[in-house]
């Protein structure tokens, strides 16, 4: 009943946003205001419908409903609650409702805002936002395998078939039980790590939305950017965040040491980002000095397509990963939409293109002044996306051409992406520096030289220390660069409202980020970056890893660091688990630094679960895996140890970012 | 304005080049070719010493593994390597099925050295990845395990509890 119910609110919210769409177009065409303004209504009332669907679905699955196809899928009874709940975006059709969900609330949060100043956006920003809402309400209810809704019936002959209504000759199946939710995925990273990236996703139609309606209604000026400024800062924070999240989990649950595997779906939540990140940096140019109109363009677009391309690529079993649940009929669907949506933006975009041209002739711009700068970085941006997108196009290609399957390990990726990186350091370093179209080697070197002397002075220190490493040594010293030339930034902007205005200097810099908080936000992020920077550099290029079985009172030697197996436990928890716990003691230079726990967990179906133990310092992390085998003993166990030095600066970096992000983005009284 | 922008175009095709220059670079050394056993052993020849990623069910009663020197060794059986194939002989589970208890399929050993995997069990899927030595031993340097009875299941097999 309920199940029907809940399908009943998907097909109505799918014909609103029919609806919604068609009336924007009847609106426009006819001069009509009222249209339009059914249109917008329509488009509001697509999120309490969507909650109401969700919510259903939420309840189903808290309450055991395994007569669901769905609920079966993901829910067991010996889940906790929280856990049955964000079991919704536990698999495919959960996923792509929650996918709707979030759409709808954004779209909804649209609508709110004050259209006096562009009304002539109104009609087609509903458009495209309520097309692409109506496109994943779709997979859901015309695909059965995809919906969330569909129940289970078994013929007369024992087959078992799905169906949100009974089909004739069937009887109804109720699982007694579920097969509940992968038990890597019974982490807190993995339940916010979904909604963070879909979060970005889904945020990003918004600015595409309002580019598609500059570029229909000519407006093709600045307004577009102004408006979307904030949801584009919105929508990189939770696609960021969900990138770290995702790689905090791969970390602290996986149990093999790393952090980023250059696995296809981590990719393909990469790639929006690649074109997000240039994005909202040209959008600056275009403000300023309204140049690169086309290119903003094209990387709005080409954004907005990513992010259908990824929910397609983690969703339709294109790619084998461990990401991919299973097979899926909606692969060619989303083929179709994006096929669509490029053929009619870049359409648009040609149909428009010379309206776009620069304000200012690029060929006047000296090749070091701001504007070349920020090209550049967009230029490097798509070298990073080529090399990255070719990692996941290339083995498609080879495939067809030769029949042979190929893949590609994550060394592919590691001197391209390297050097991209090195790039983009330098560029993050001269670029706060340069000039508006005329820098040159002297403007930049006049500014330069301060912040160049600590970042030589941490150079020849870091080599005297012993780093040897010609990479890591380039690295670190552009990571000082930039933090310094930062910081001269700051000092030289504060230094100068001392001097001027007369104030103290910390009222001085505290009213920096209050005047410009898009710059100066955007500096603690280019420094967090370069923390994170840190933590990569550490992990790439000096992991040790050794393994060993030791025995009770054994130790293992790695990096100076000595991990002596003292003892272990075998008990059950009281939901099920069988857990395998073992007692370590790490010591260095025969001084006792501390216990580690590796784990070891059984759960009651048979999925096992191993959880390293890990000891981190601002130096380096001891990573400690114990490894299961049937013959595990309680005086003799595997283990498997990896030394990440500096890998913690990864994880510290990133909360400076969202610092950073969050000083930027924070509303601001207009003036 | 031409040779303004010049620099620029020719600024922009240096650095695609380099991206490319990089790419191709790298794509060579790092390449893996993934087959499945009965490819492995038709082009043995050629593929000695190259990055193979092979794709198995694991034999359960071939498993053998000393804890102490951590070597592992297992033997894998041919499967298909087409989803549409594997999907047309019934699903992921029915082929490993099928693979093991078949005495004629080809079957390669697997040589690892490491801790035993979670899930290296009878009837698991094995892809790994390592390169073939010359006594026709296949030396992985990863393994990874999938086992498709619980999570690819579409639909519960057998009614309970109506």
């Amino acid at each position: 009943m309920l199940a029907q119910f809940g399908f009943g609110v998907l097909v109505l919210t799918f014909l609103l946003a029919l609806y919604s769409a068609g009336a924007a177009i009847t609106g426009y065409v006819r001069k009509s205001f009222r249209w339009v303004e059914s249109a917008r209504l329509a488009m509001q009332l697509t999120f309490p419908l969507t909650t109401l669907a969700a919510g259903t679905l939420v309840y189903l699955l808290a309450t055991n409903h395994f007569e669901l196809q769905y609920v079966w899928s993901v829910v067991s009874r010996d889940m906790p609650l929280y856990l049955k709940m964000t079991a919704l975006w536990g698999g495919q059709a959960g996923s792509l409702l929650f996918w709707s969900w979030l759409m709808s609330a954004f779209a909804s949060a649209v609508t709110l805002r004050k259209w006096d100043r562009d009304r002539e956006f109104l009609p087609w920003v509903v458009i495209v936002i309520s097309v692409t809402l109506a496109f994943f309400l779709a997979m859901n209810i015309f695909f059965l395998d995809e919906n969330p809704f569909a129940r289970l019936w078994q013929t007369m002959s024992g087959d078992v078939v799905l169906g949100v209504f009974q089909p004739a000759g069937t009887f109804a199946l109720t699982p007694s039980d579920g097969q509940g939710l992968n038990p890597l995925l019974r982490h807190p990273g993995m339940i916010i790590h979904p909604p963070m990236l879909y979060l970005g996703f889904v945020a990003f139609v918004i600015p595409y939305a309002f580019a598609m309606a500059a570029l229909i209604t000519g407006r093709t000026d600045d307004r577009w950017i102004r408006i979307t400024r904030r949801w584009t800062l919105v929508a990189w924070l939770f696609l960021s965040g969900g990138l770290v999240l995702g790689m905090r989990w791969a970390y602290d649950v996986l149990g093999w040491g790393g952090y980023w595997g250059w696995d296809p779906v981590e990719i393909a939540a990469l790639l929006p980002w690649l074109f997000g990140t240039p994005f909202l940096h040209t959008v600056i140019i275009q403000e300023k000095r309204g140049m690169f109109k086309q290119l903003n363009m094209v990387l709005i677009i080409v954004t907005y397509v990513l992010v259908i391309f990824g929910t397609f690529l983690t969703r339709s079993g294109v790619l084998s990963s461990v990401h991919a649940f299973a097979q899926s009929a909606i692969g060619p669907m989303f083929f179709v939409f994006i096929g669509i949506s490029l053929i009619a933006s870049f359409g648009l975009l040609i149909h428009r293109w010379g309206d776009l041209r620069d304000e200012t002739s690029l060929g006047k711009m000296s090749m070091l002044s701001r504007e070349a700068l920020f090209l550049l970085a967009a230029l490097l941006f798509g070298g990073f996306f080529i090399v990255s997108f070719w990692g996941i196009l290339y083995p498609i290609i080879y495939e067809i051409l030769s029949g042979q399957k190929i893949t590609f390990g994550p060394a592919f990726y590691r001197l391209p992406v390297a050097v991209i990186l090195g790039g983009l350091m330098v560029l993050m370093g001269m670029a706060p520096l340069s000039s508006w179209t005329f820098g040159s080697l002297k403007t930049i070197g006049r500014a330069i030289w301060k912040p160049a002397i600590p970042s030589a002075i941490a150079a020849v220190t870091i080599f005297a220390l012993g780093m040897k490493n010609w990479l890591a040594l380039t690295g670190f010293t552009l990571v000082a660069f930039v933090i310094f030339v930062t910081l001269y930034e700051f000092w030289r902007a504060a230094w100068g409202r001392h001097k001027t205005q007369g104030e103290n200097i910390f009222a001085a810099f505290w009213n920096l980020f209050r005047r410009n908080r898009r710059r100066y936000g955007g500096y603690i992020v280019h420094i967090a970056m370069v923390i994170m920077a840190v933590g990569i550099i550490g992990i790439e290029v000096f992991q040790t890893t050794t393994q060993k079985s030791l025995a009770v009172g054994e130790s293992l030697e790695i990096s100076g660091y000595s991990i002596r197996f003292d003892s272990l436990a075998q008990f059950p928890t009281t939901d099920g688990r069988w857990v395998t716990r073992a007692v370590m003691s790490v010591s260095r230079d025969g001084k006792t630094l501390g216990e580690l726990y590796p784990r070891y967990d059984l759960y009651p179906d048979g999925q096992p679960m191993t959880i390293p133990a890990v000891r981190s310092t601002l130096a380096d992390d001891l990573y400690v895996v114990l490894v299961n085998w049937e013959d595990i003993s309680q005086s003799q166990a595997p283990f498997k140890v990896y030394h990440n030095p500096l890998l913690i600066w990864l994880w510290i970096g990133s909360y400076i970012f969202i610092g950073g992000i969050l000083v930027t983005a924070w509303p601001e009284k207009d003036s | 304005m031409g040779s303004g922008r010049l620099k620029f175009i020719v600024g922009g095709i240096f650095i695609l080049a380099a991206v490319v220059y990089l790419i191709f670079a790298s794509m060579n050394e790092n390449a893996e070719f993934f087959m499945t056993v009965d490819e492995l052993q038709a082009r043995s020849q050629e593929v000695v010493g190259r990055n193979l990623r092979i794709s198995g069910a694991v034999v359960g009663s071939t498993i053998q593994y000393d804890p102490q020197t951590l070597a592992l060794s297992f033997e894998i059986a041919n499967v298909p390597g087409d989803n549409a194939e594997i999907e047309a002989q019934g699903g992921l589970a029915a082929v490993l099925h099928a693979a093991v208890v078949d005495p004629a399929r080809t079957r390669i050993t697997v040589v690892y050295y490491g801790a035993r995997p979670d899930l290296l069990r009878d009837e698991a899927q094995a892809v790994v990845t390592g390169h073939l030595g010359e006594d026709g031993v296949f030396y992985a340097d990863e393994i990874l395990l999938k086992c498709p009875t619980k999570y690819e299941q579409a639909v519960p097999d057998q009614a309970e509890g109506n």
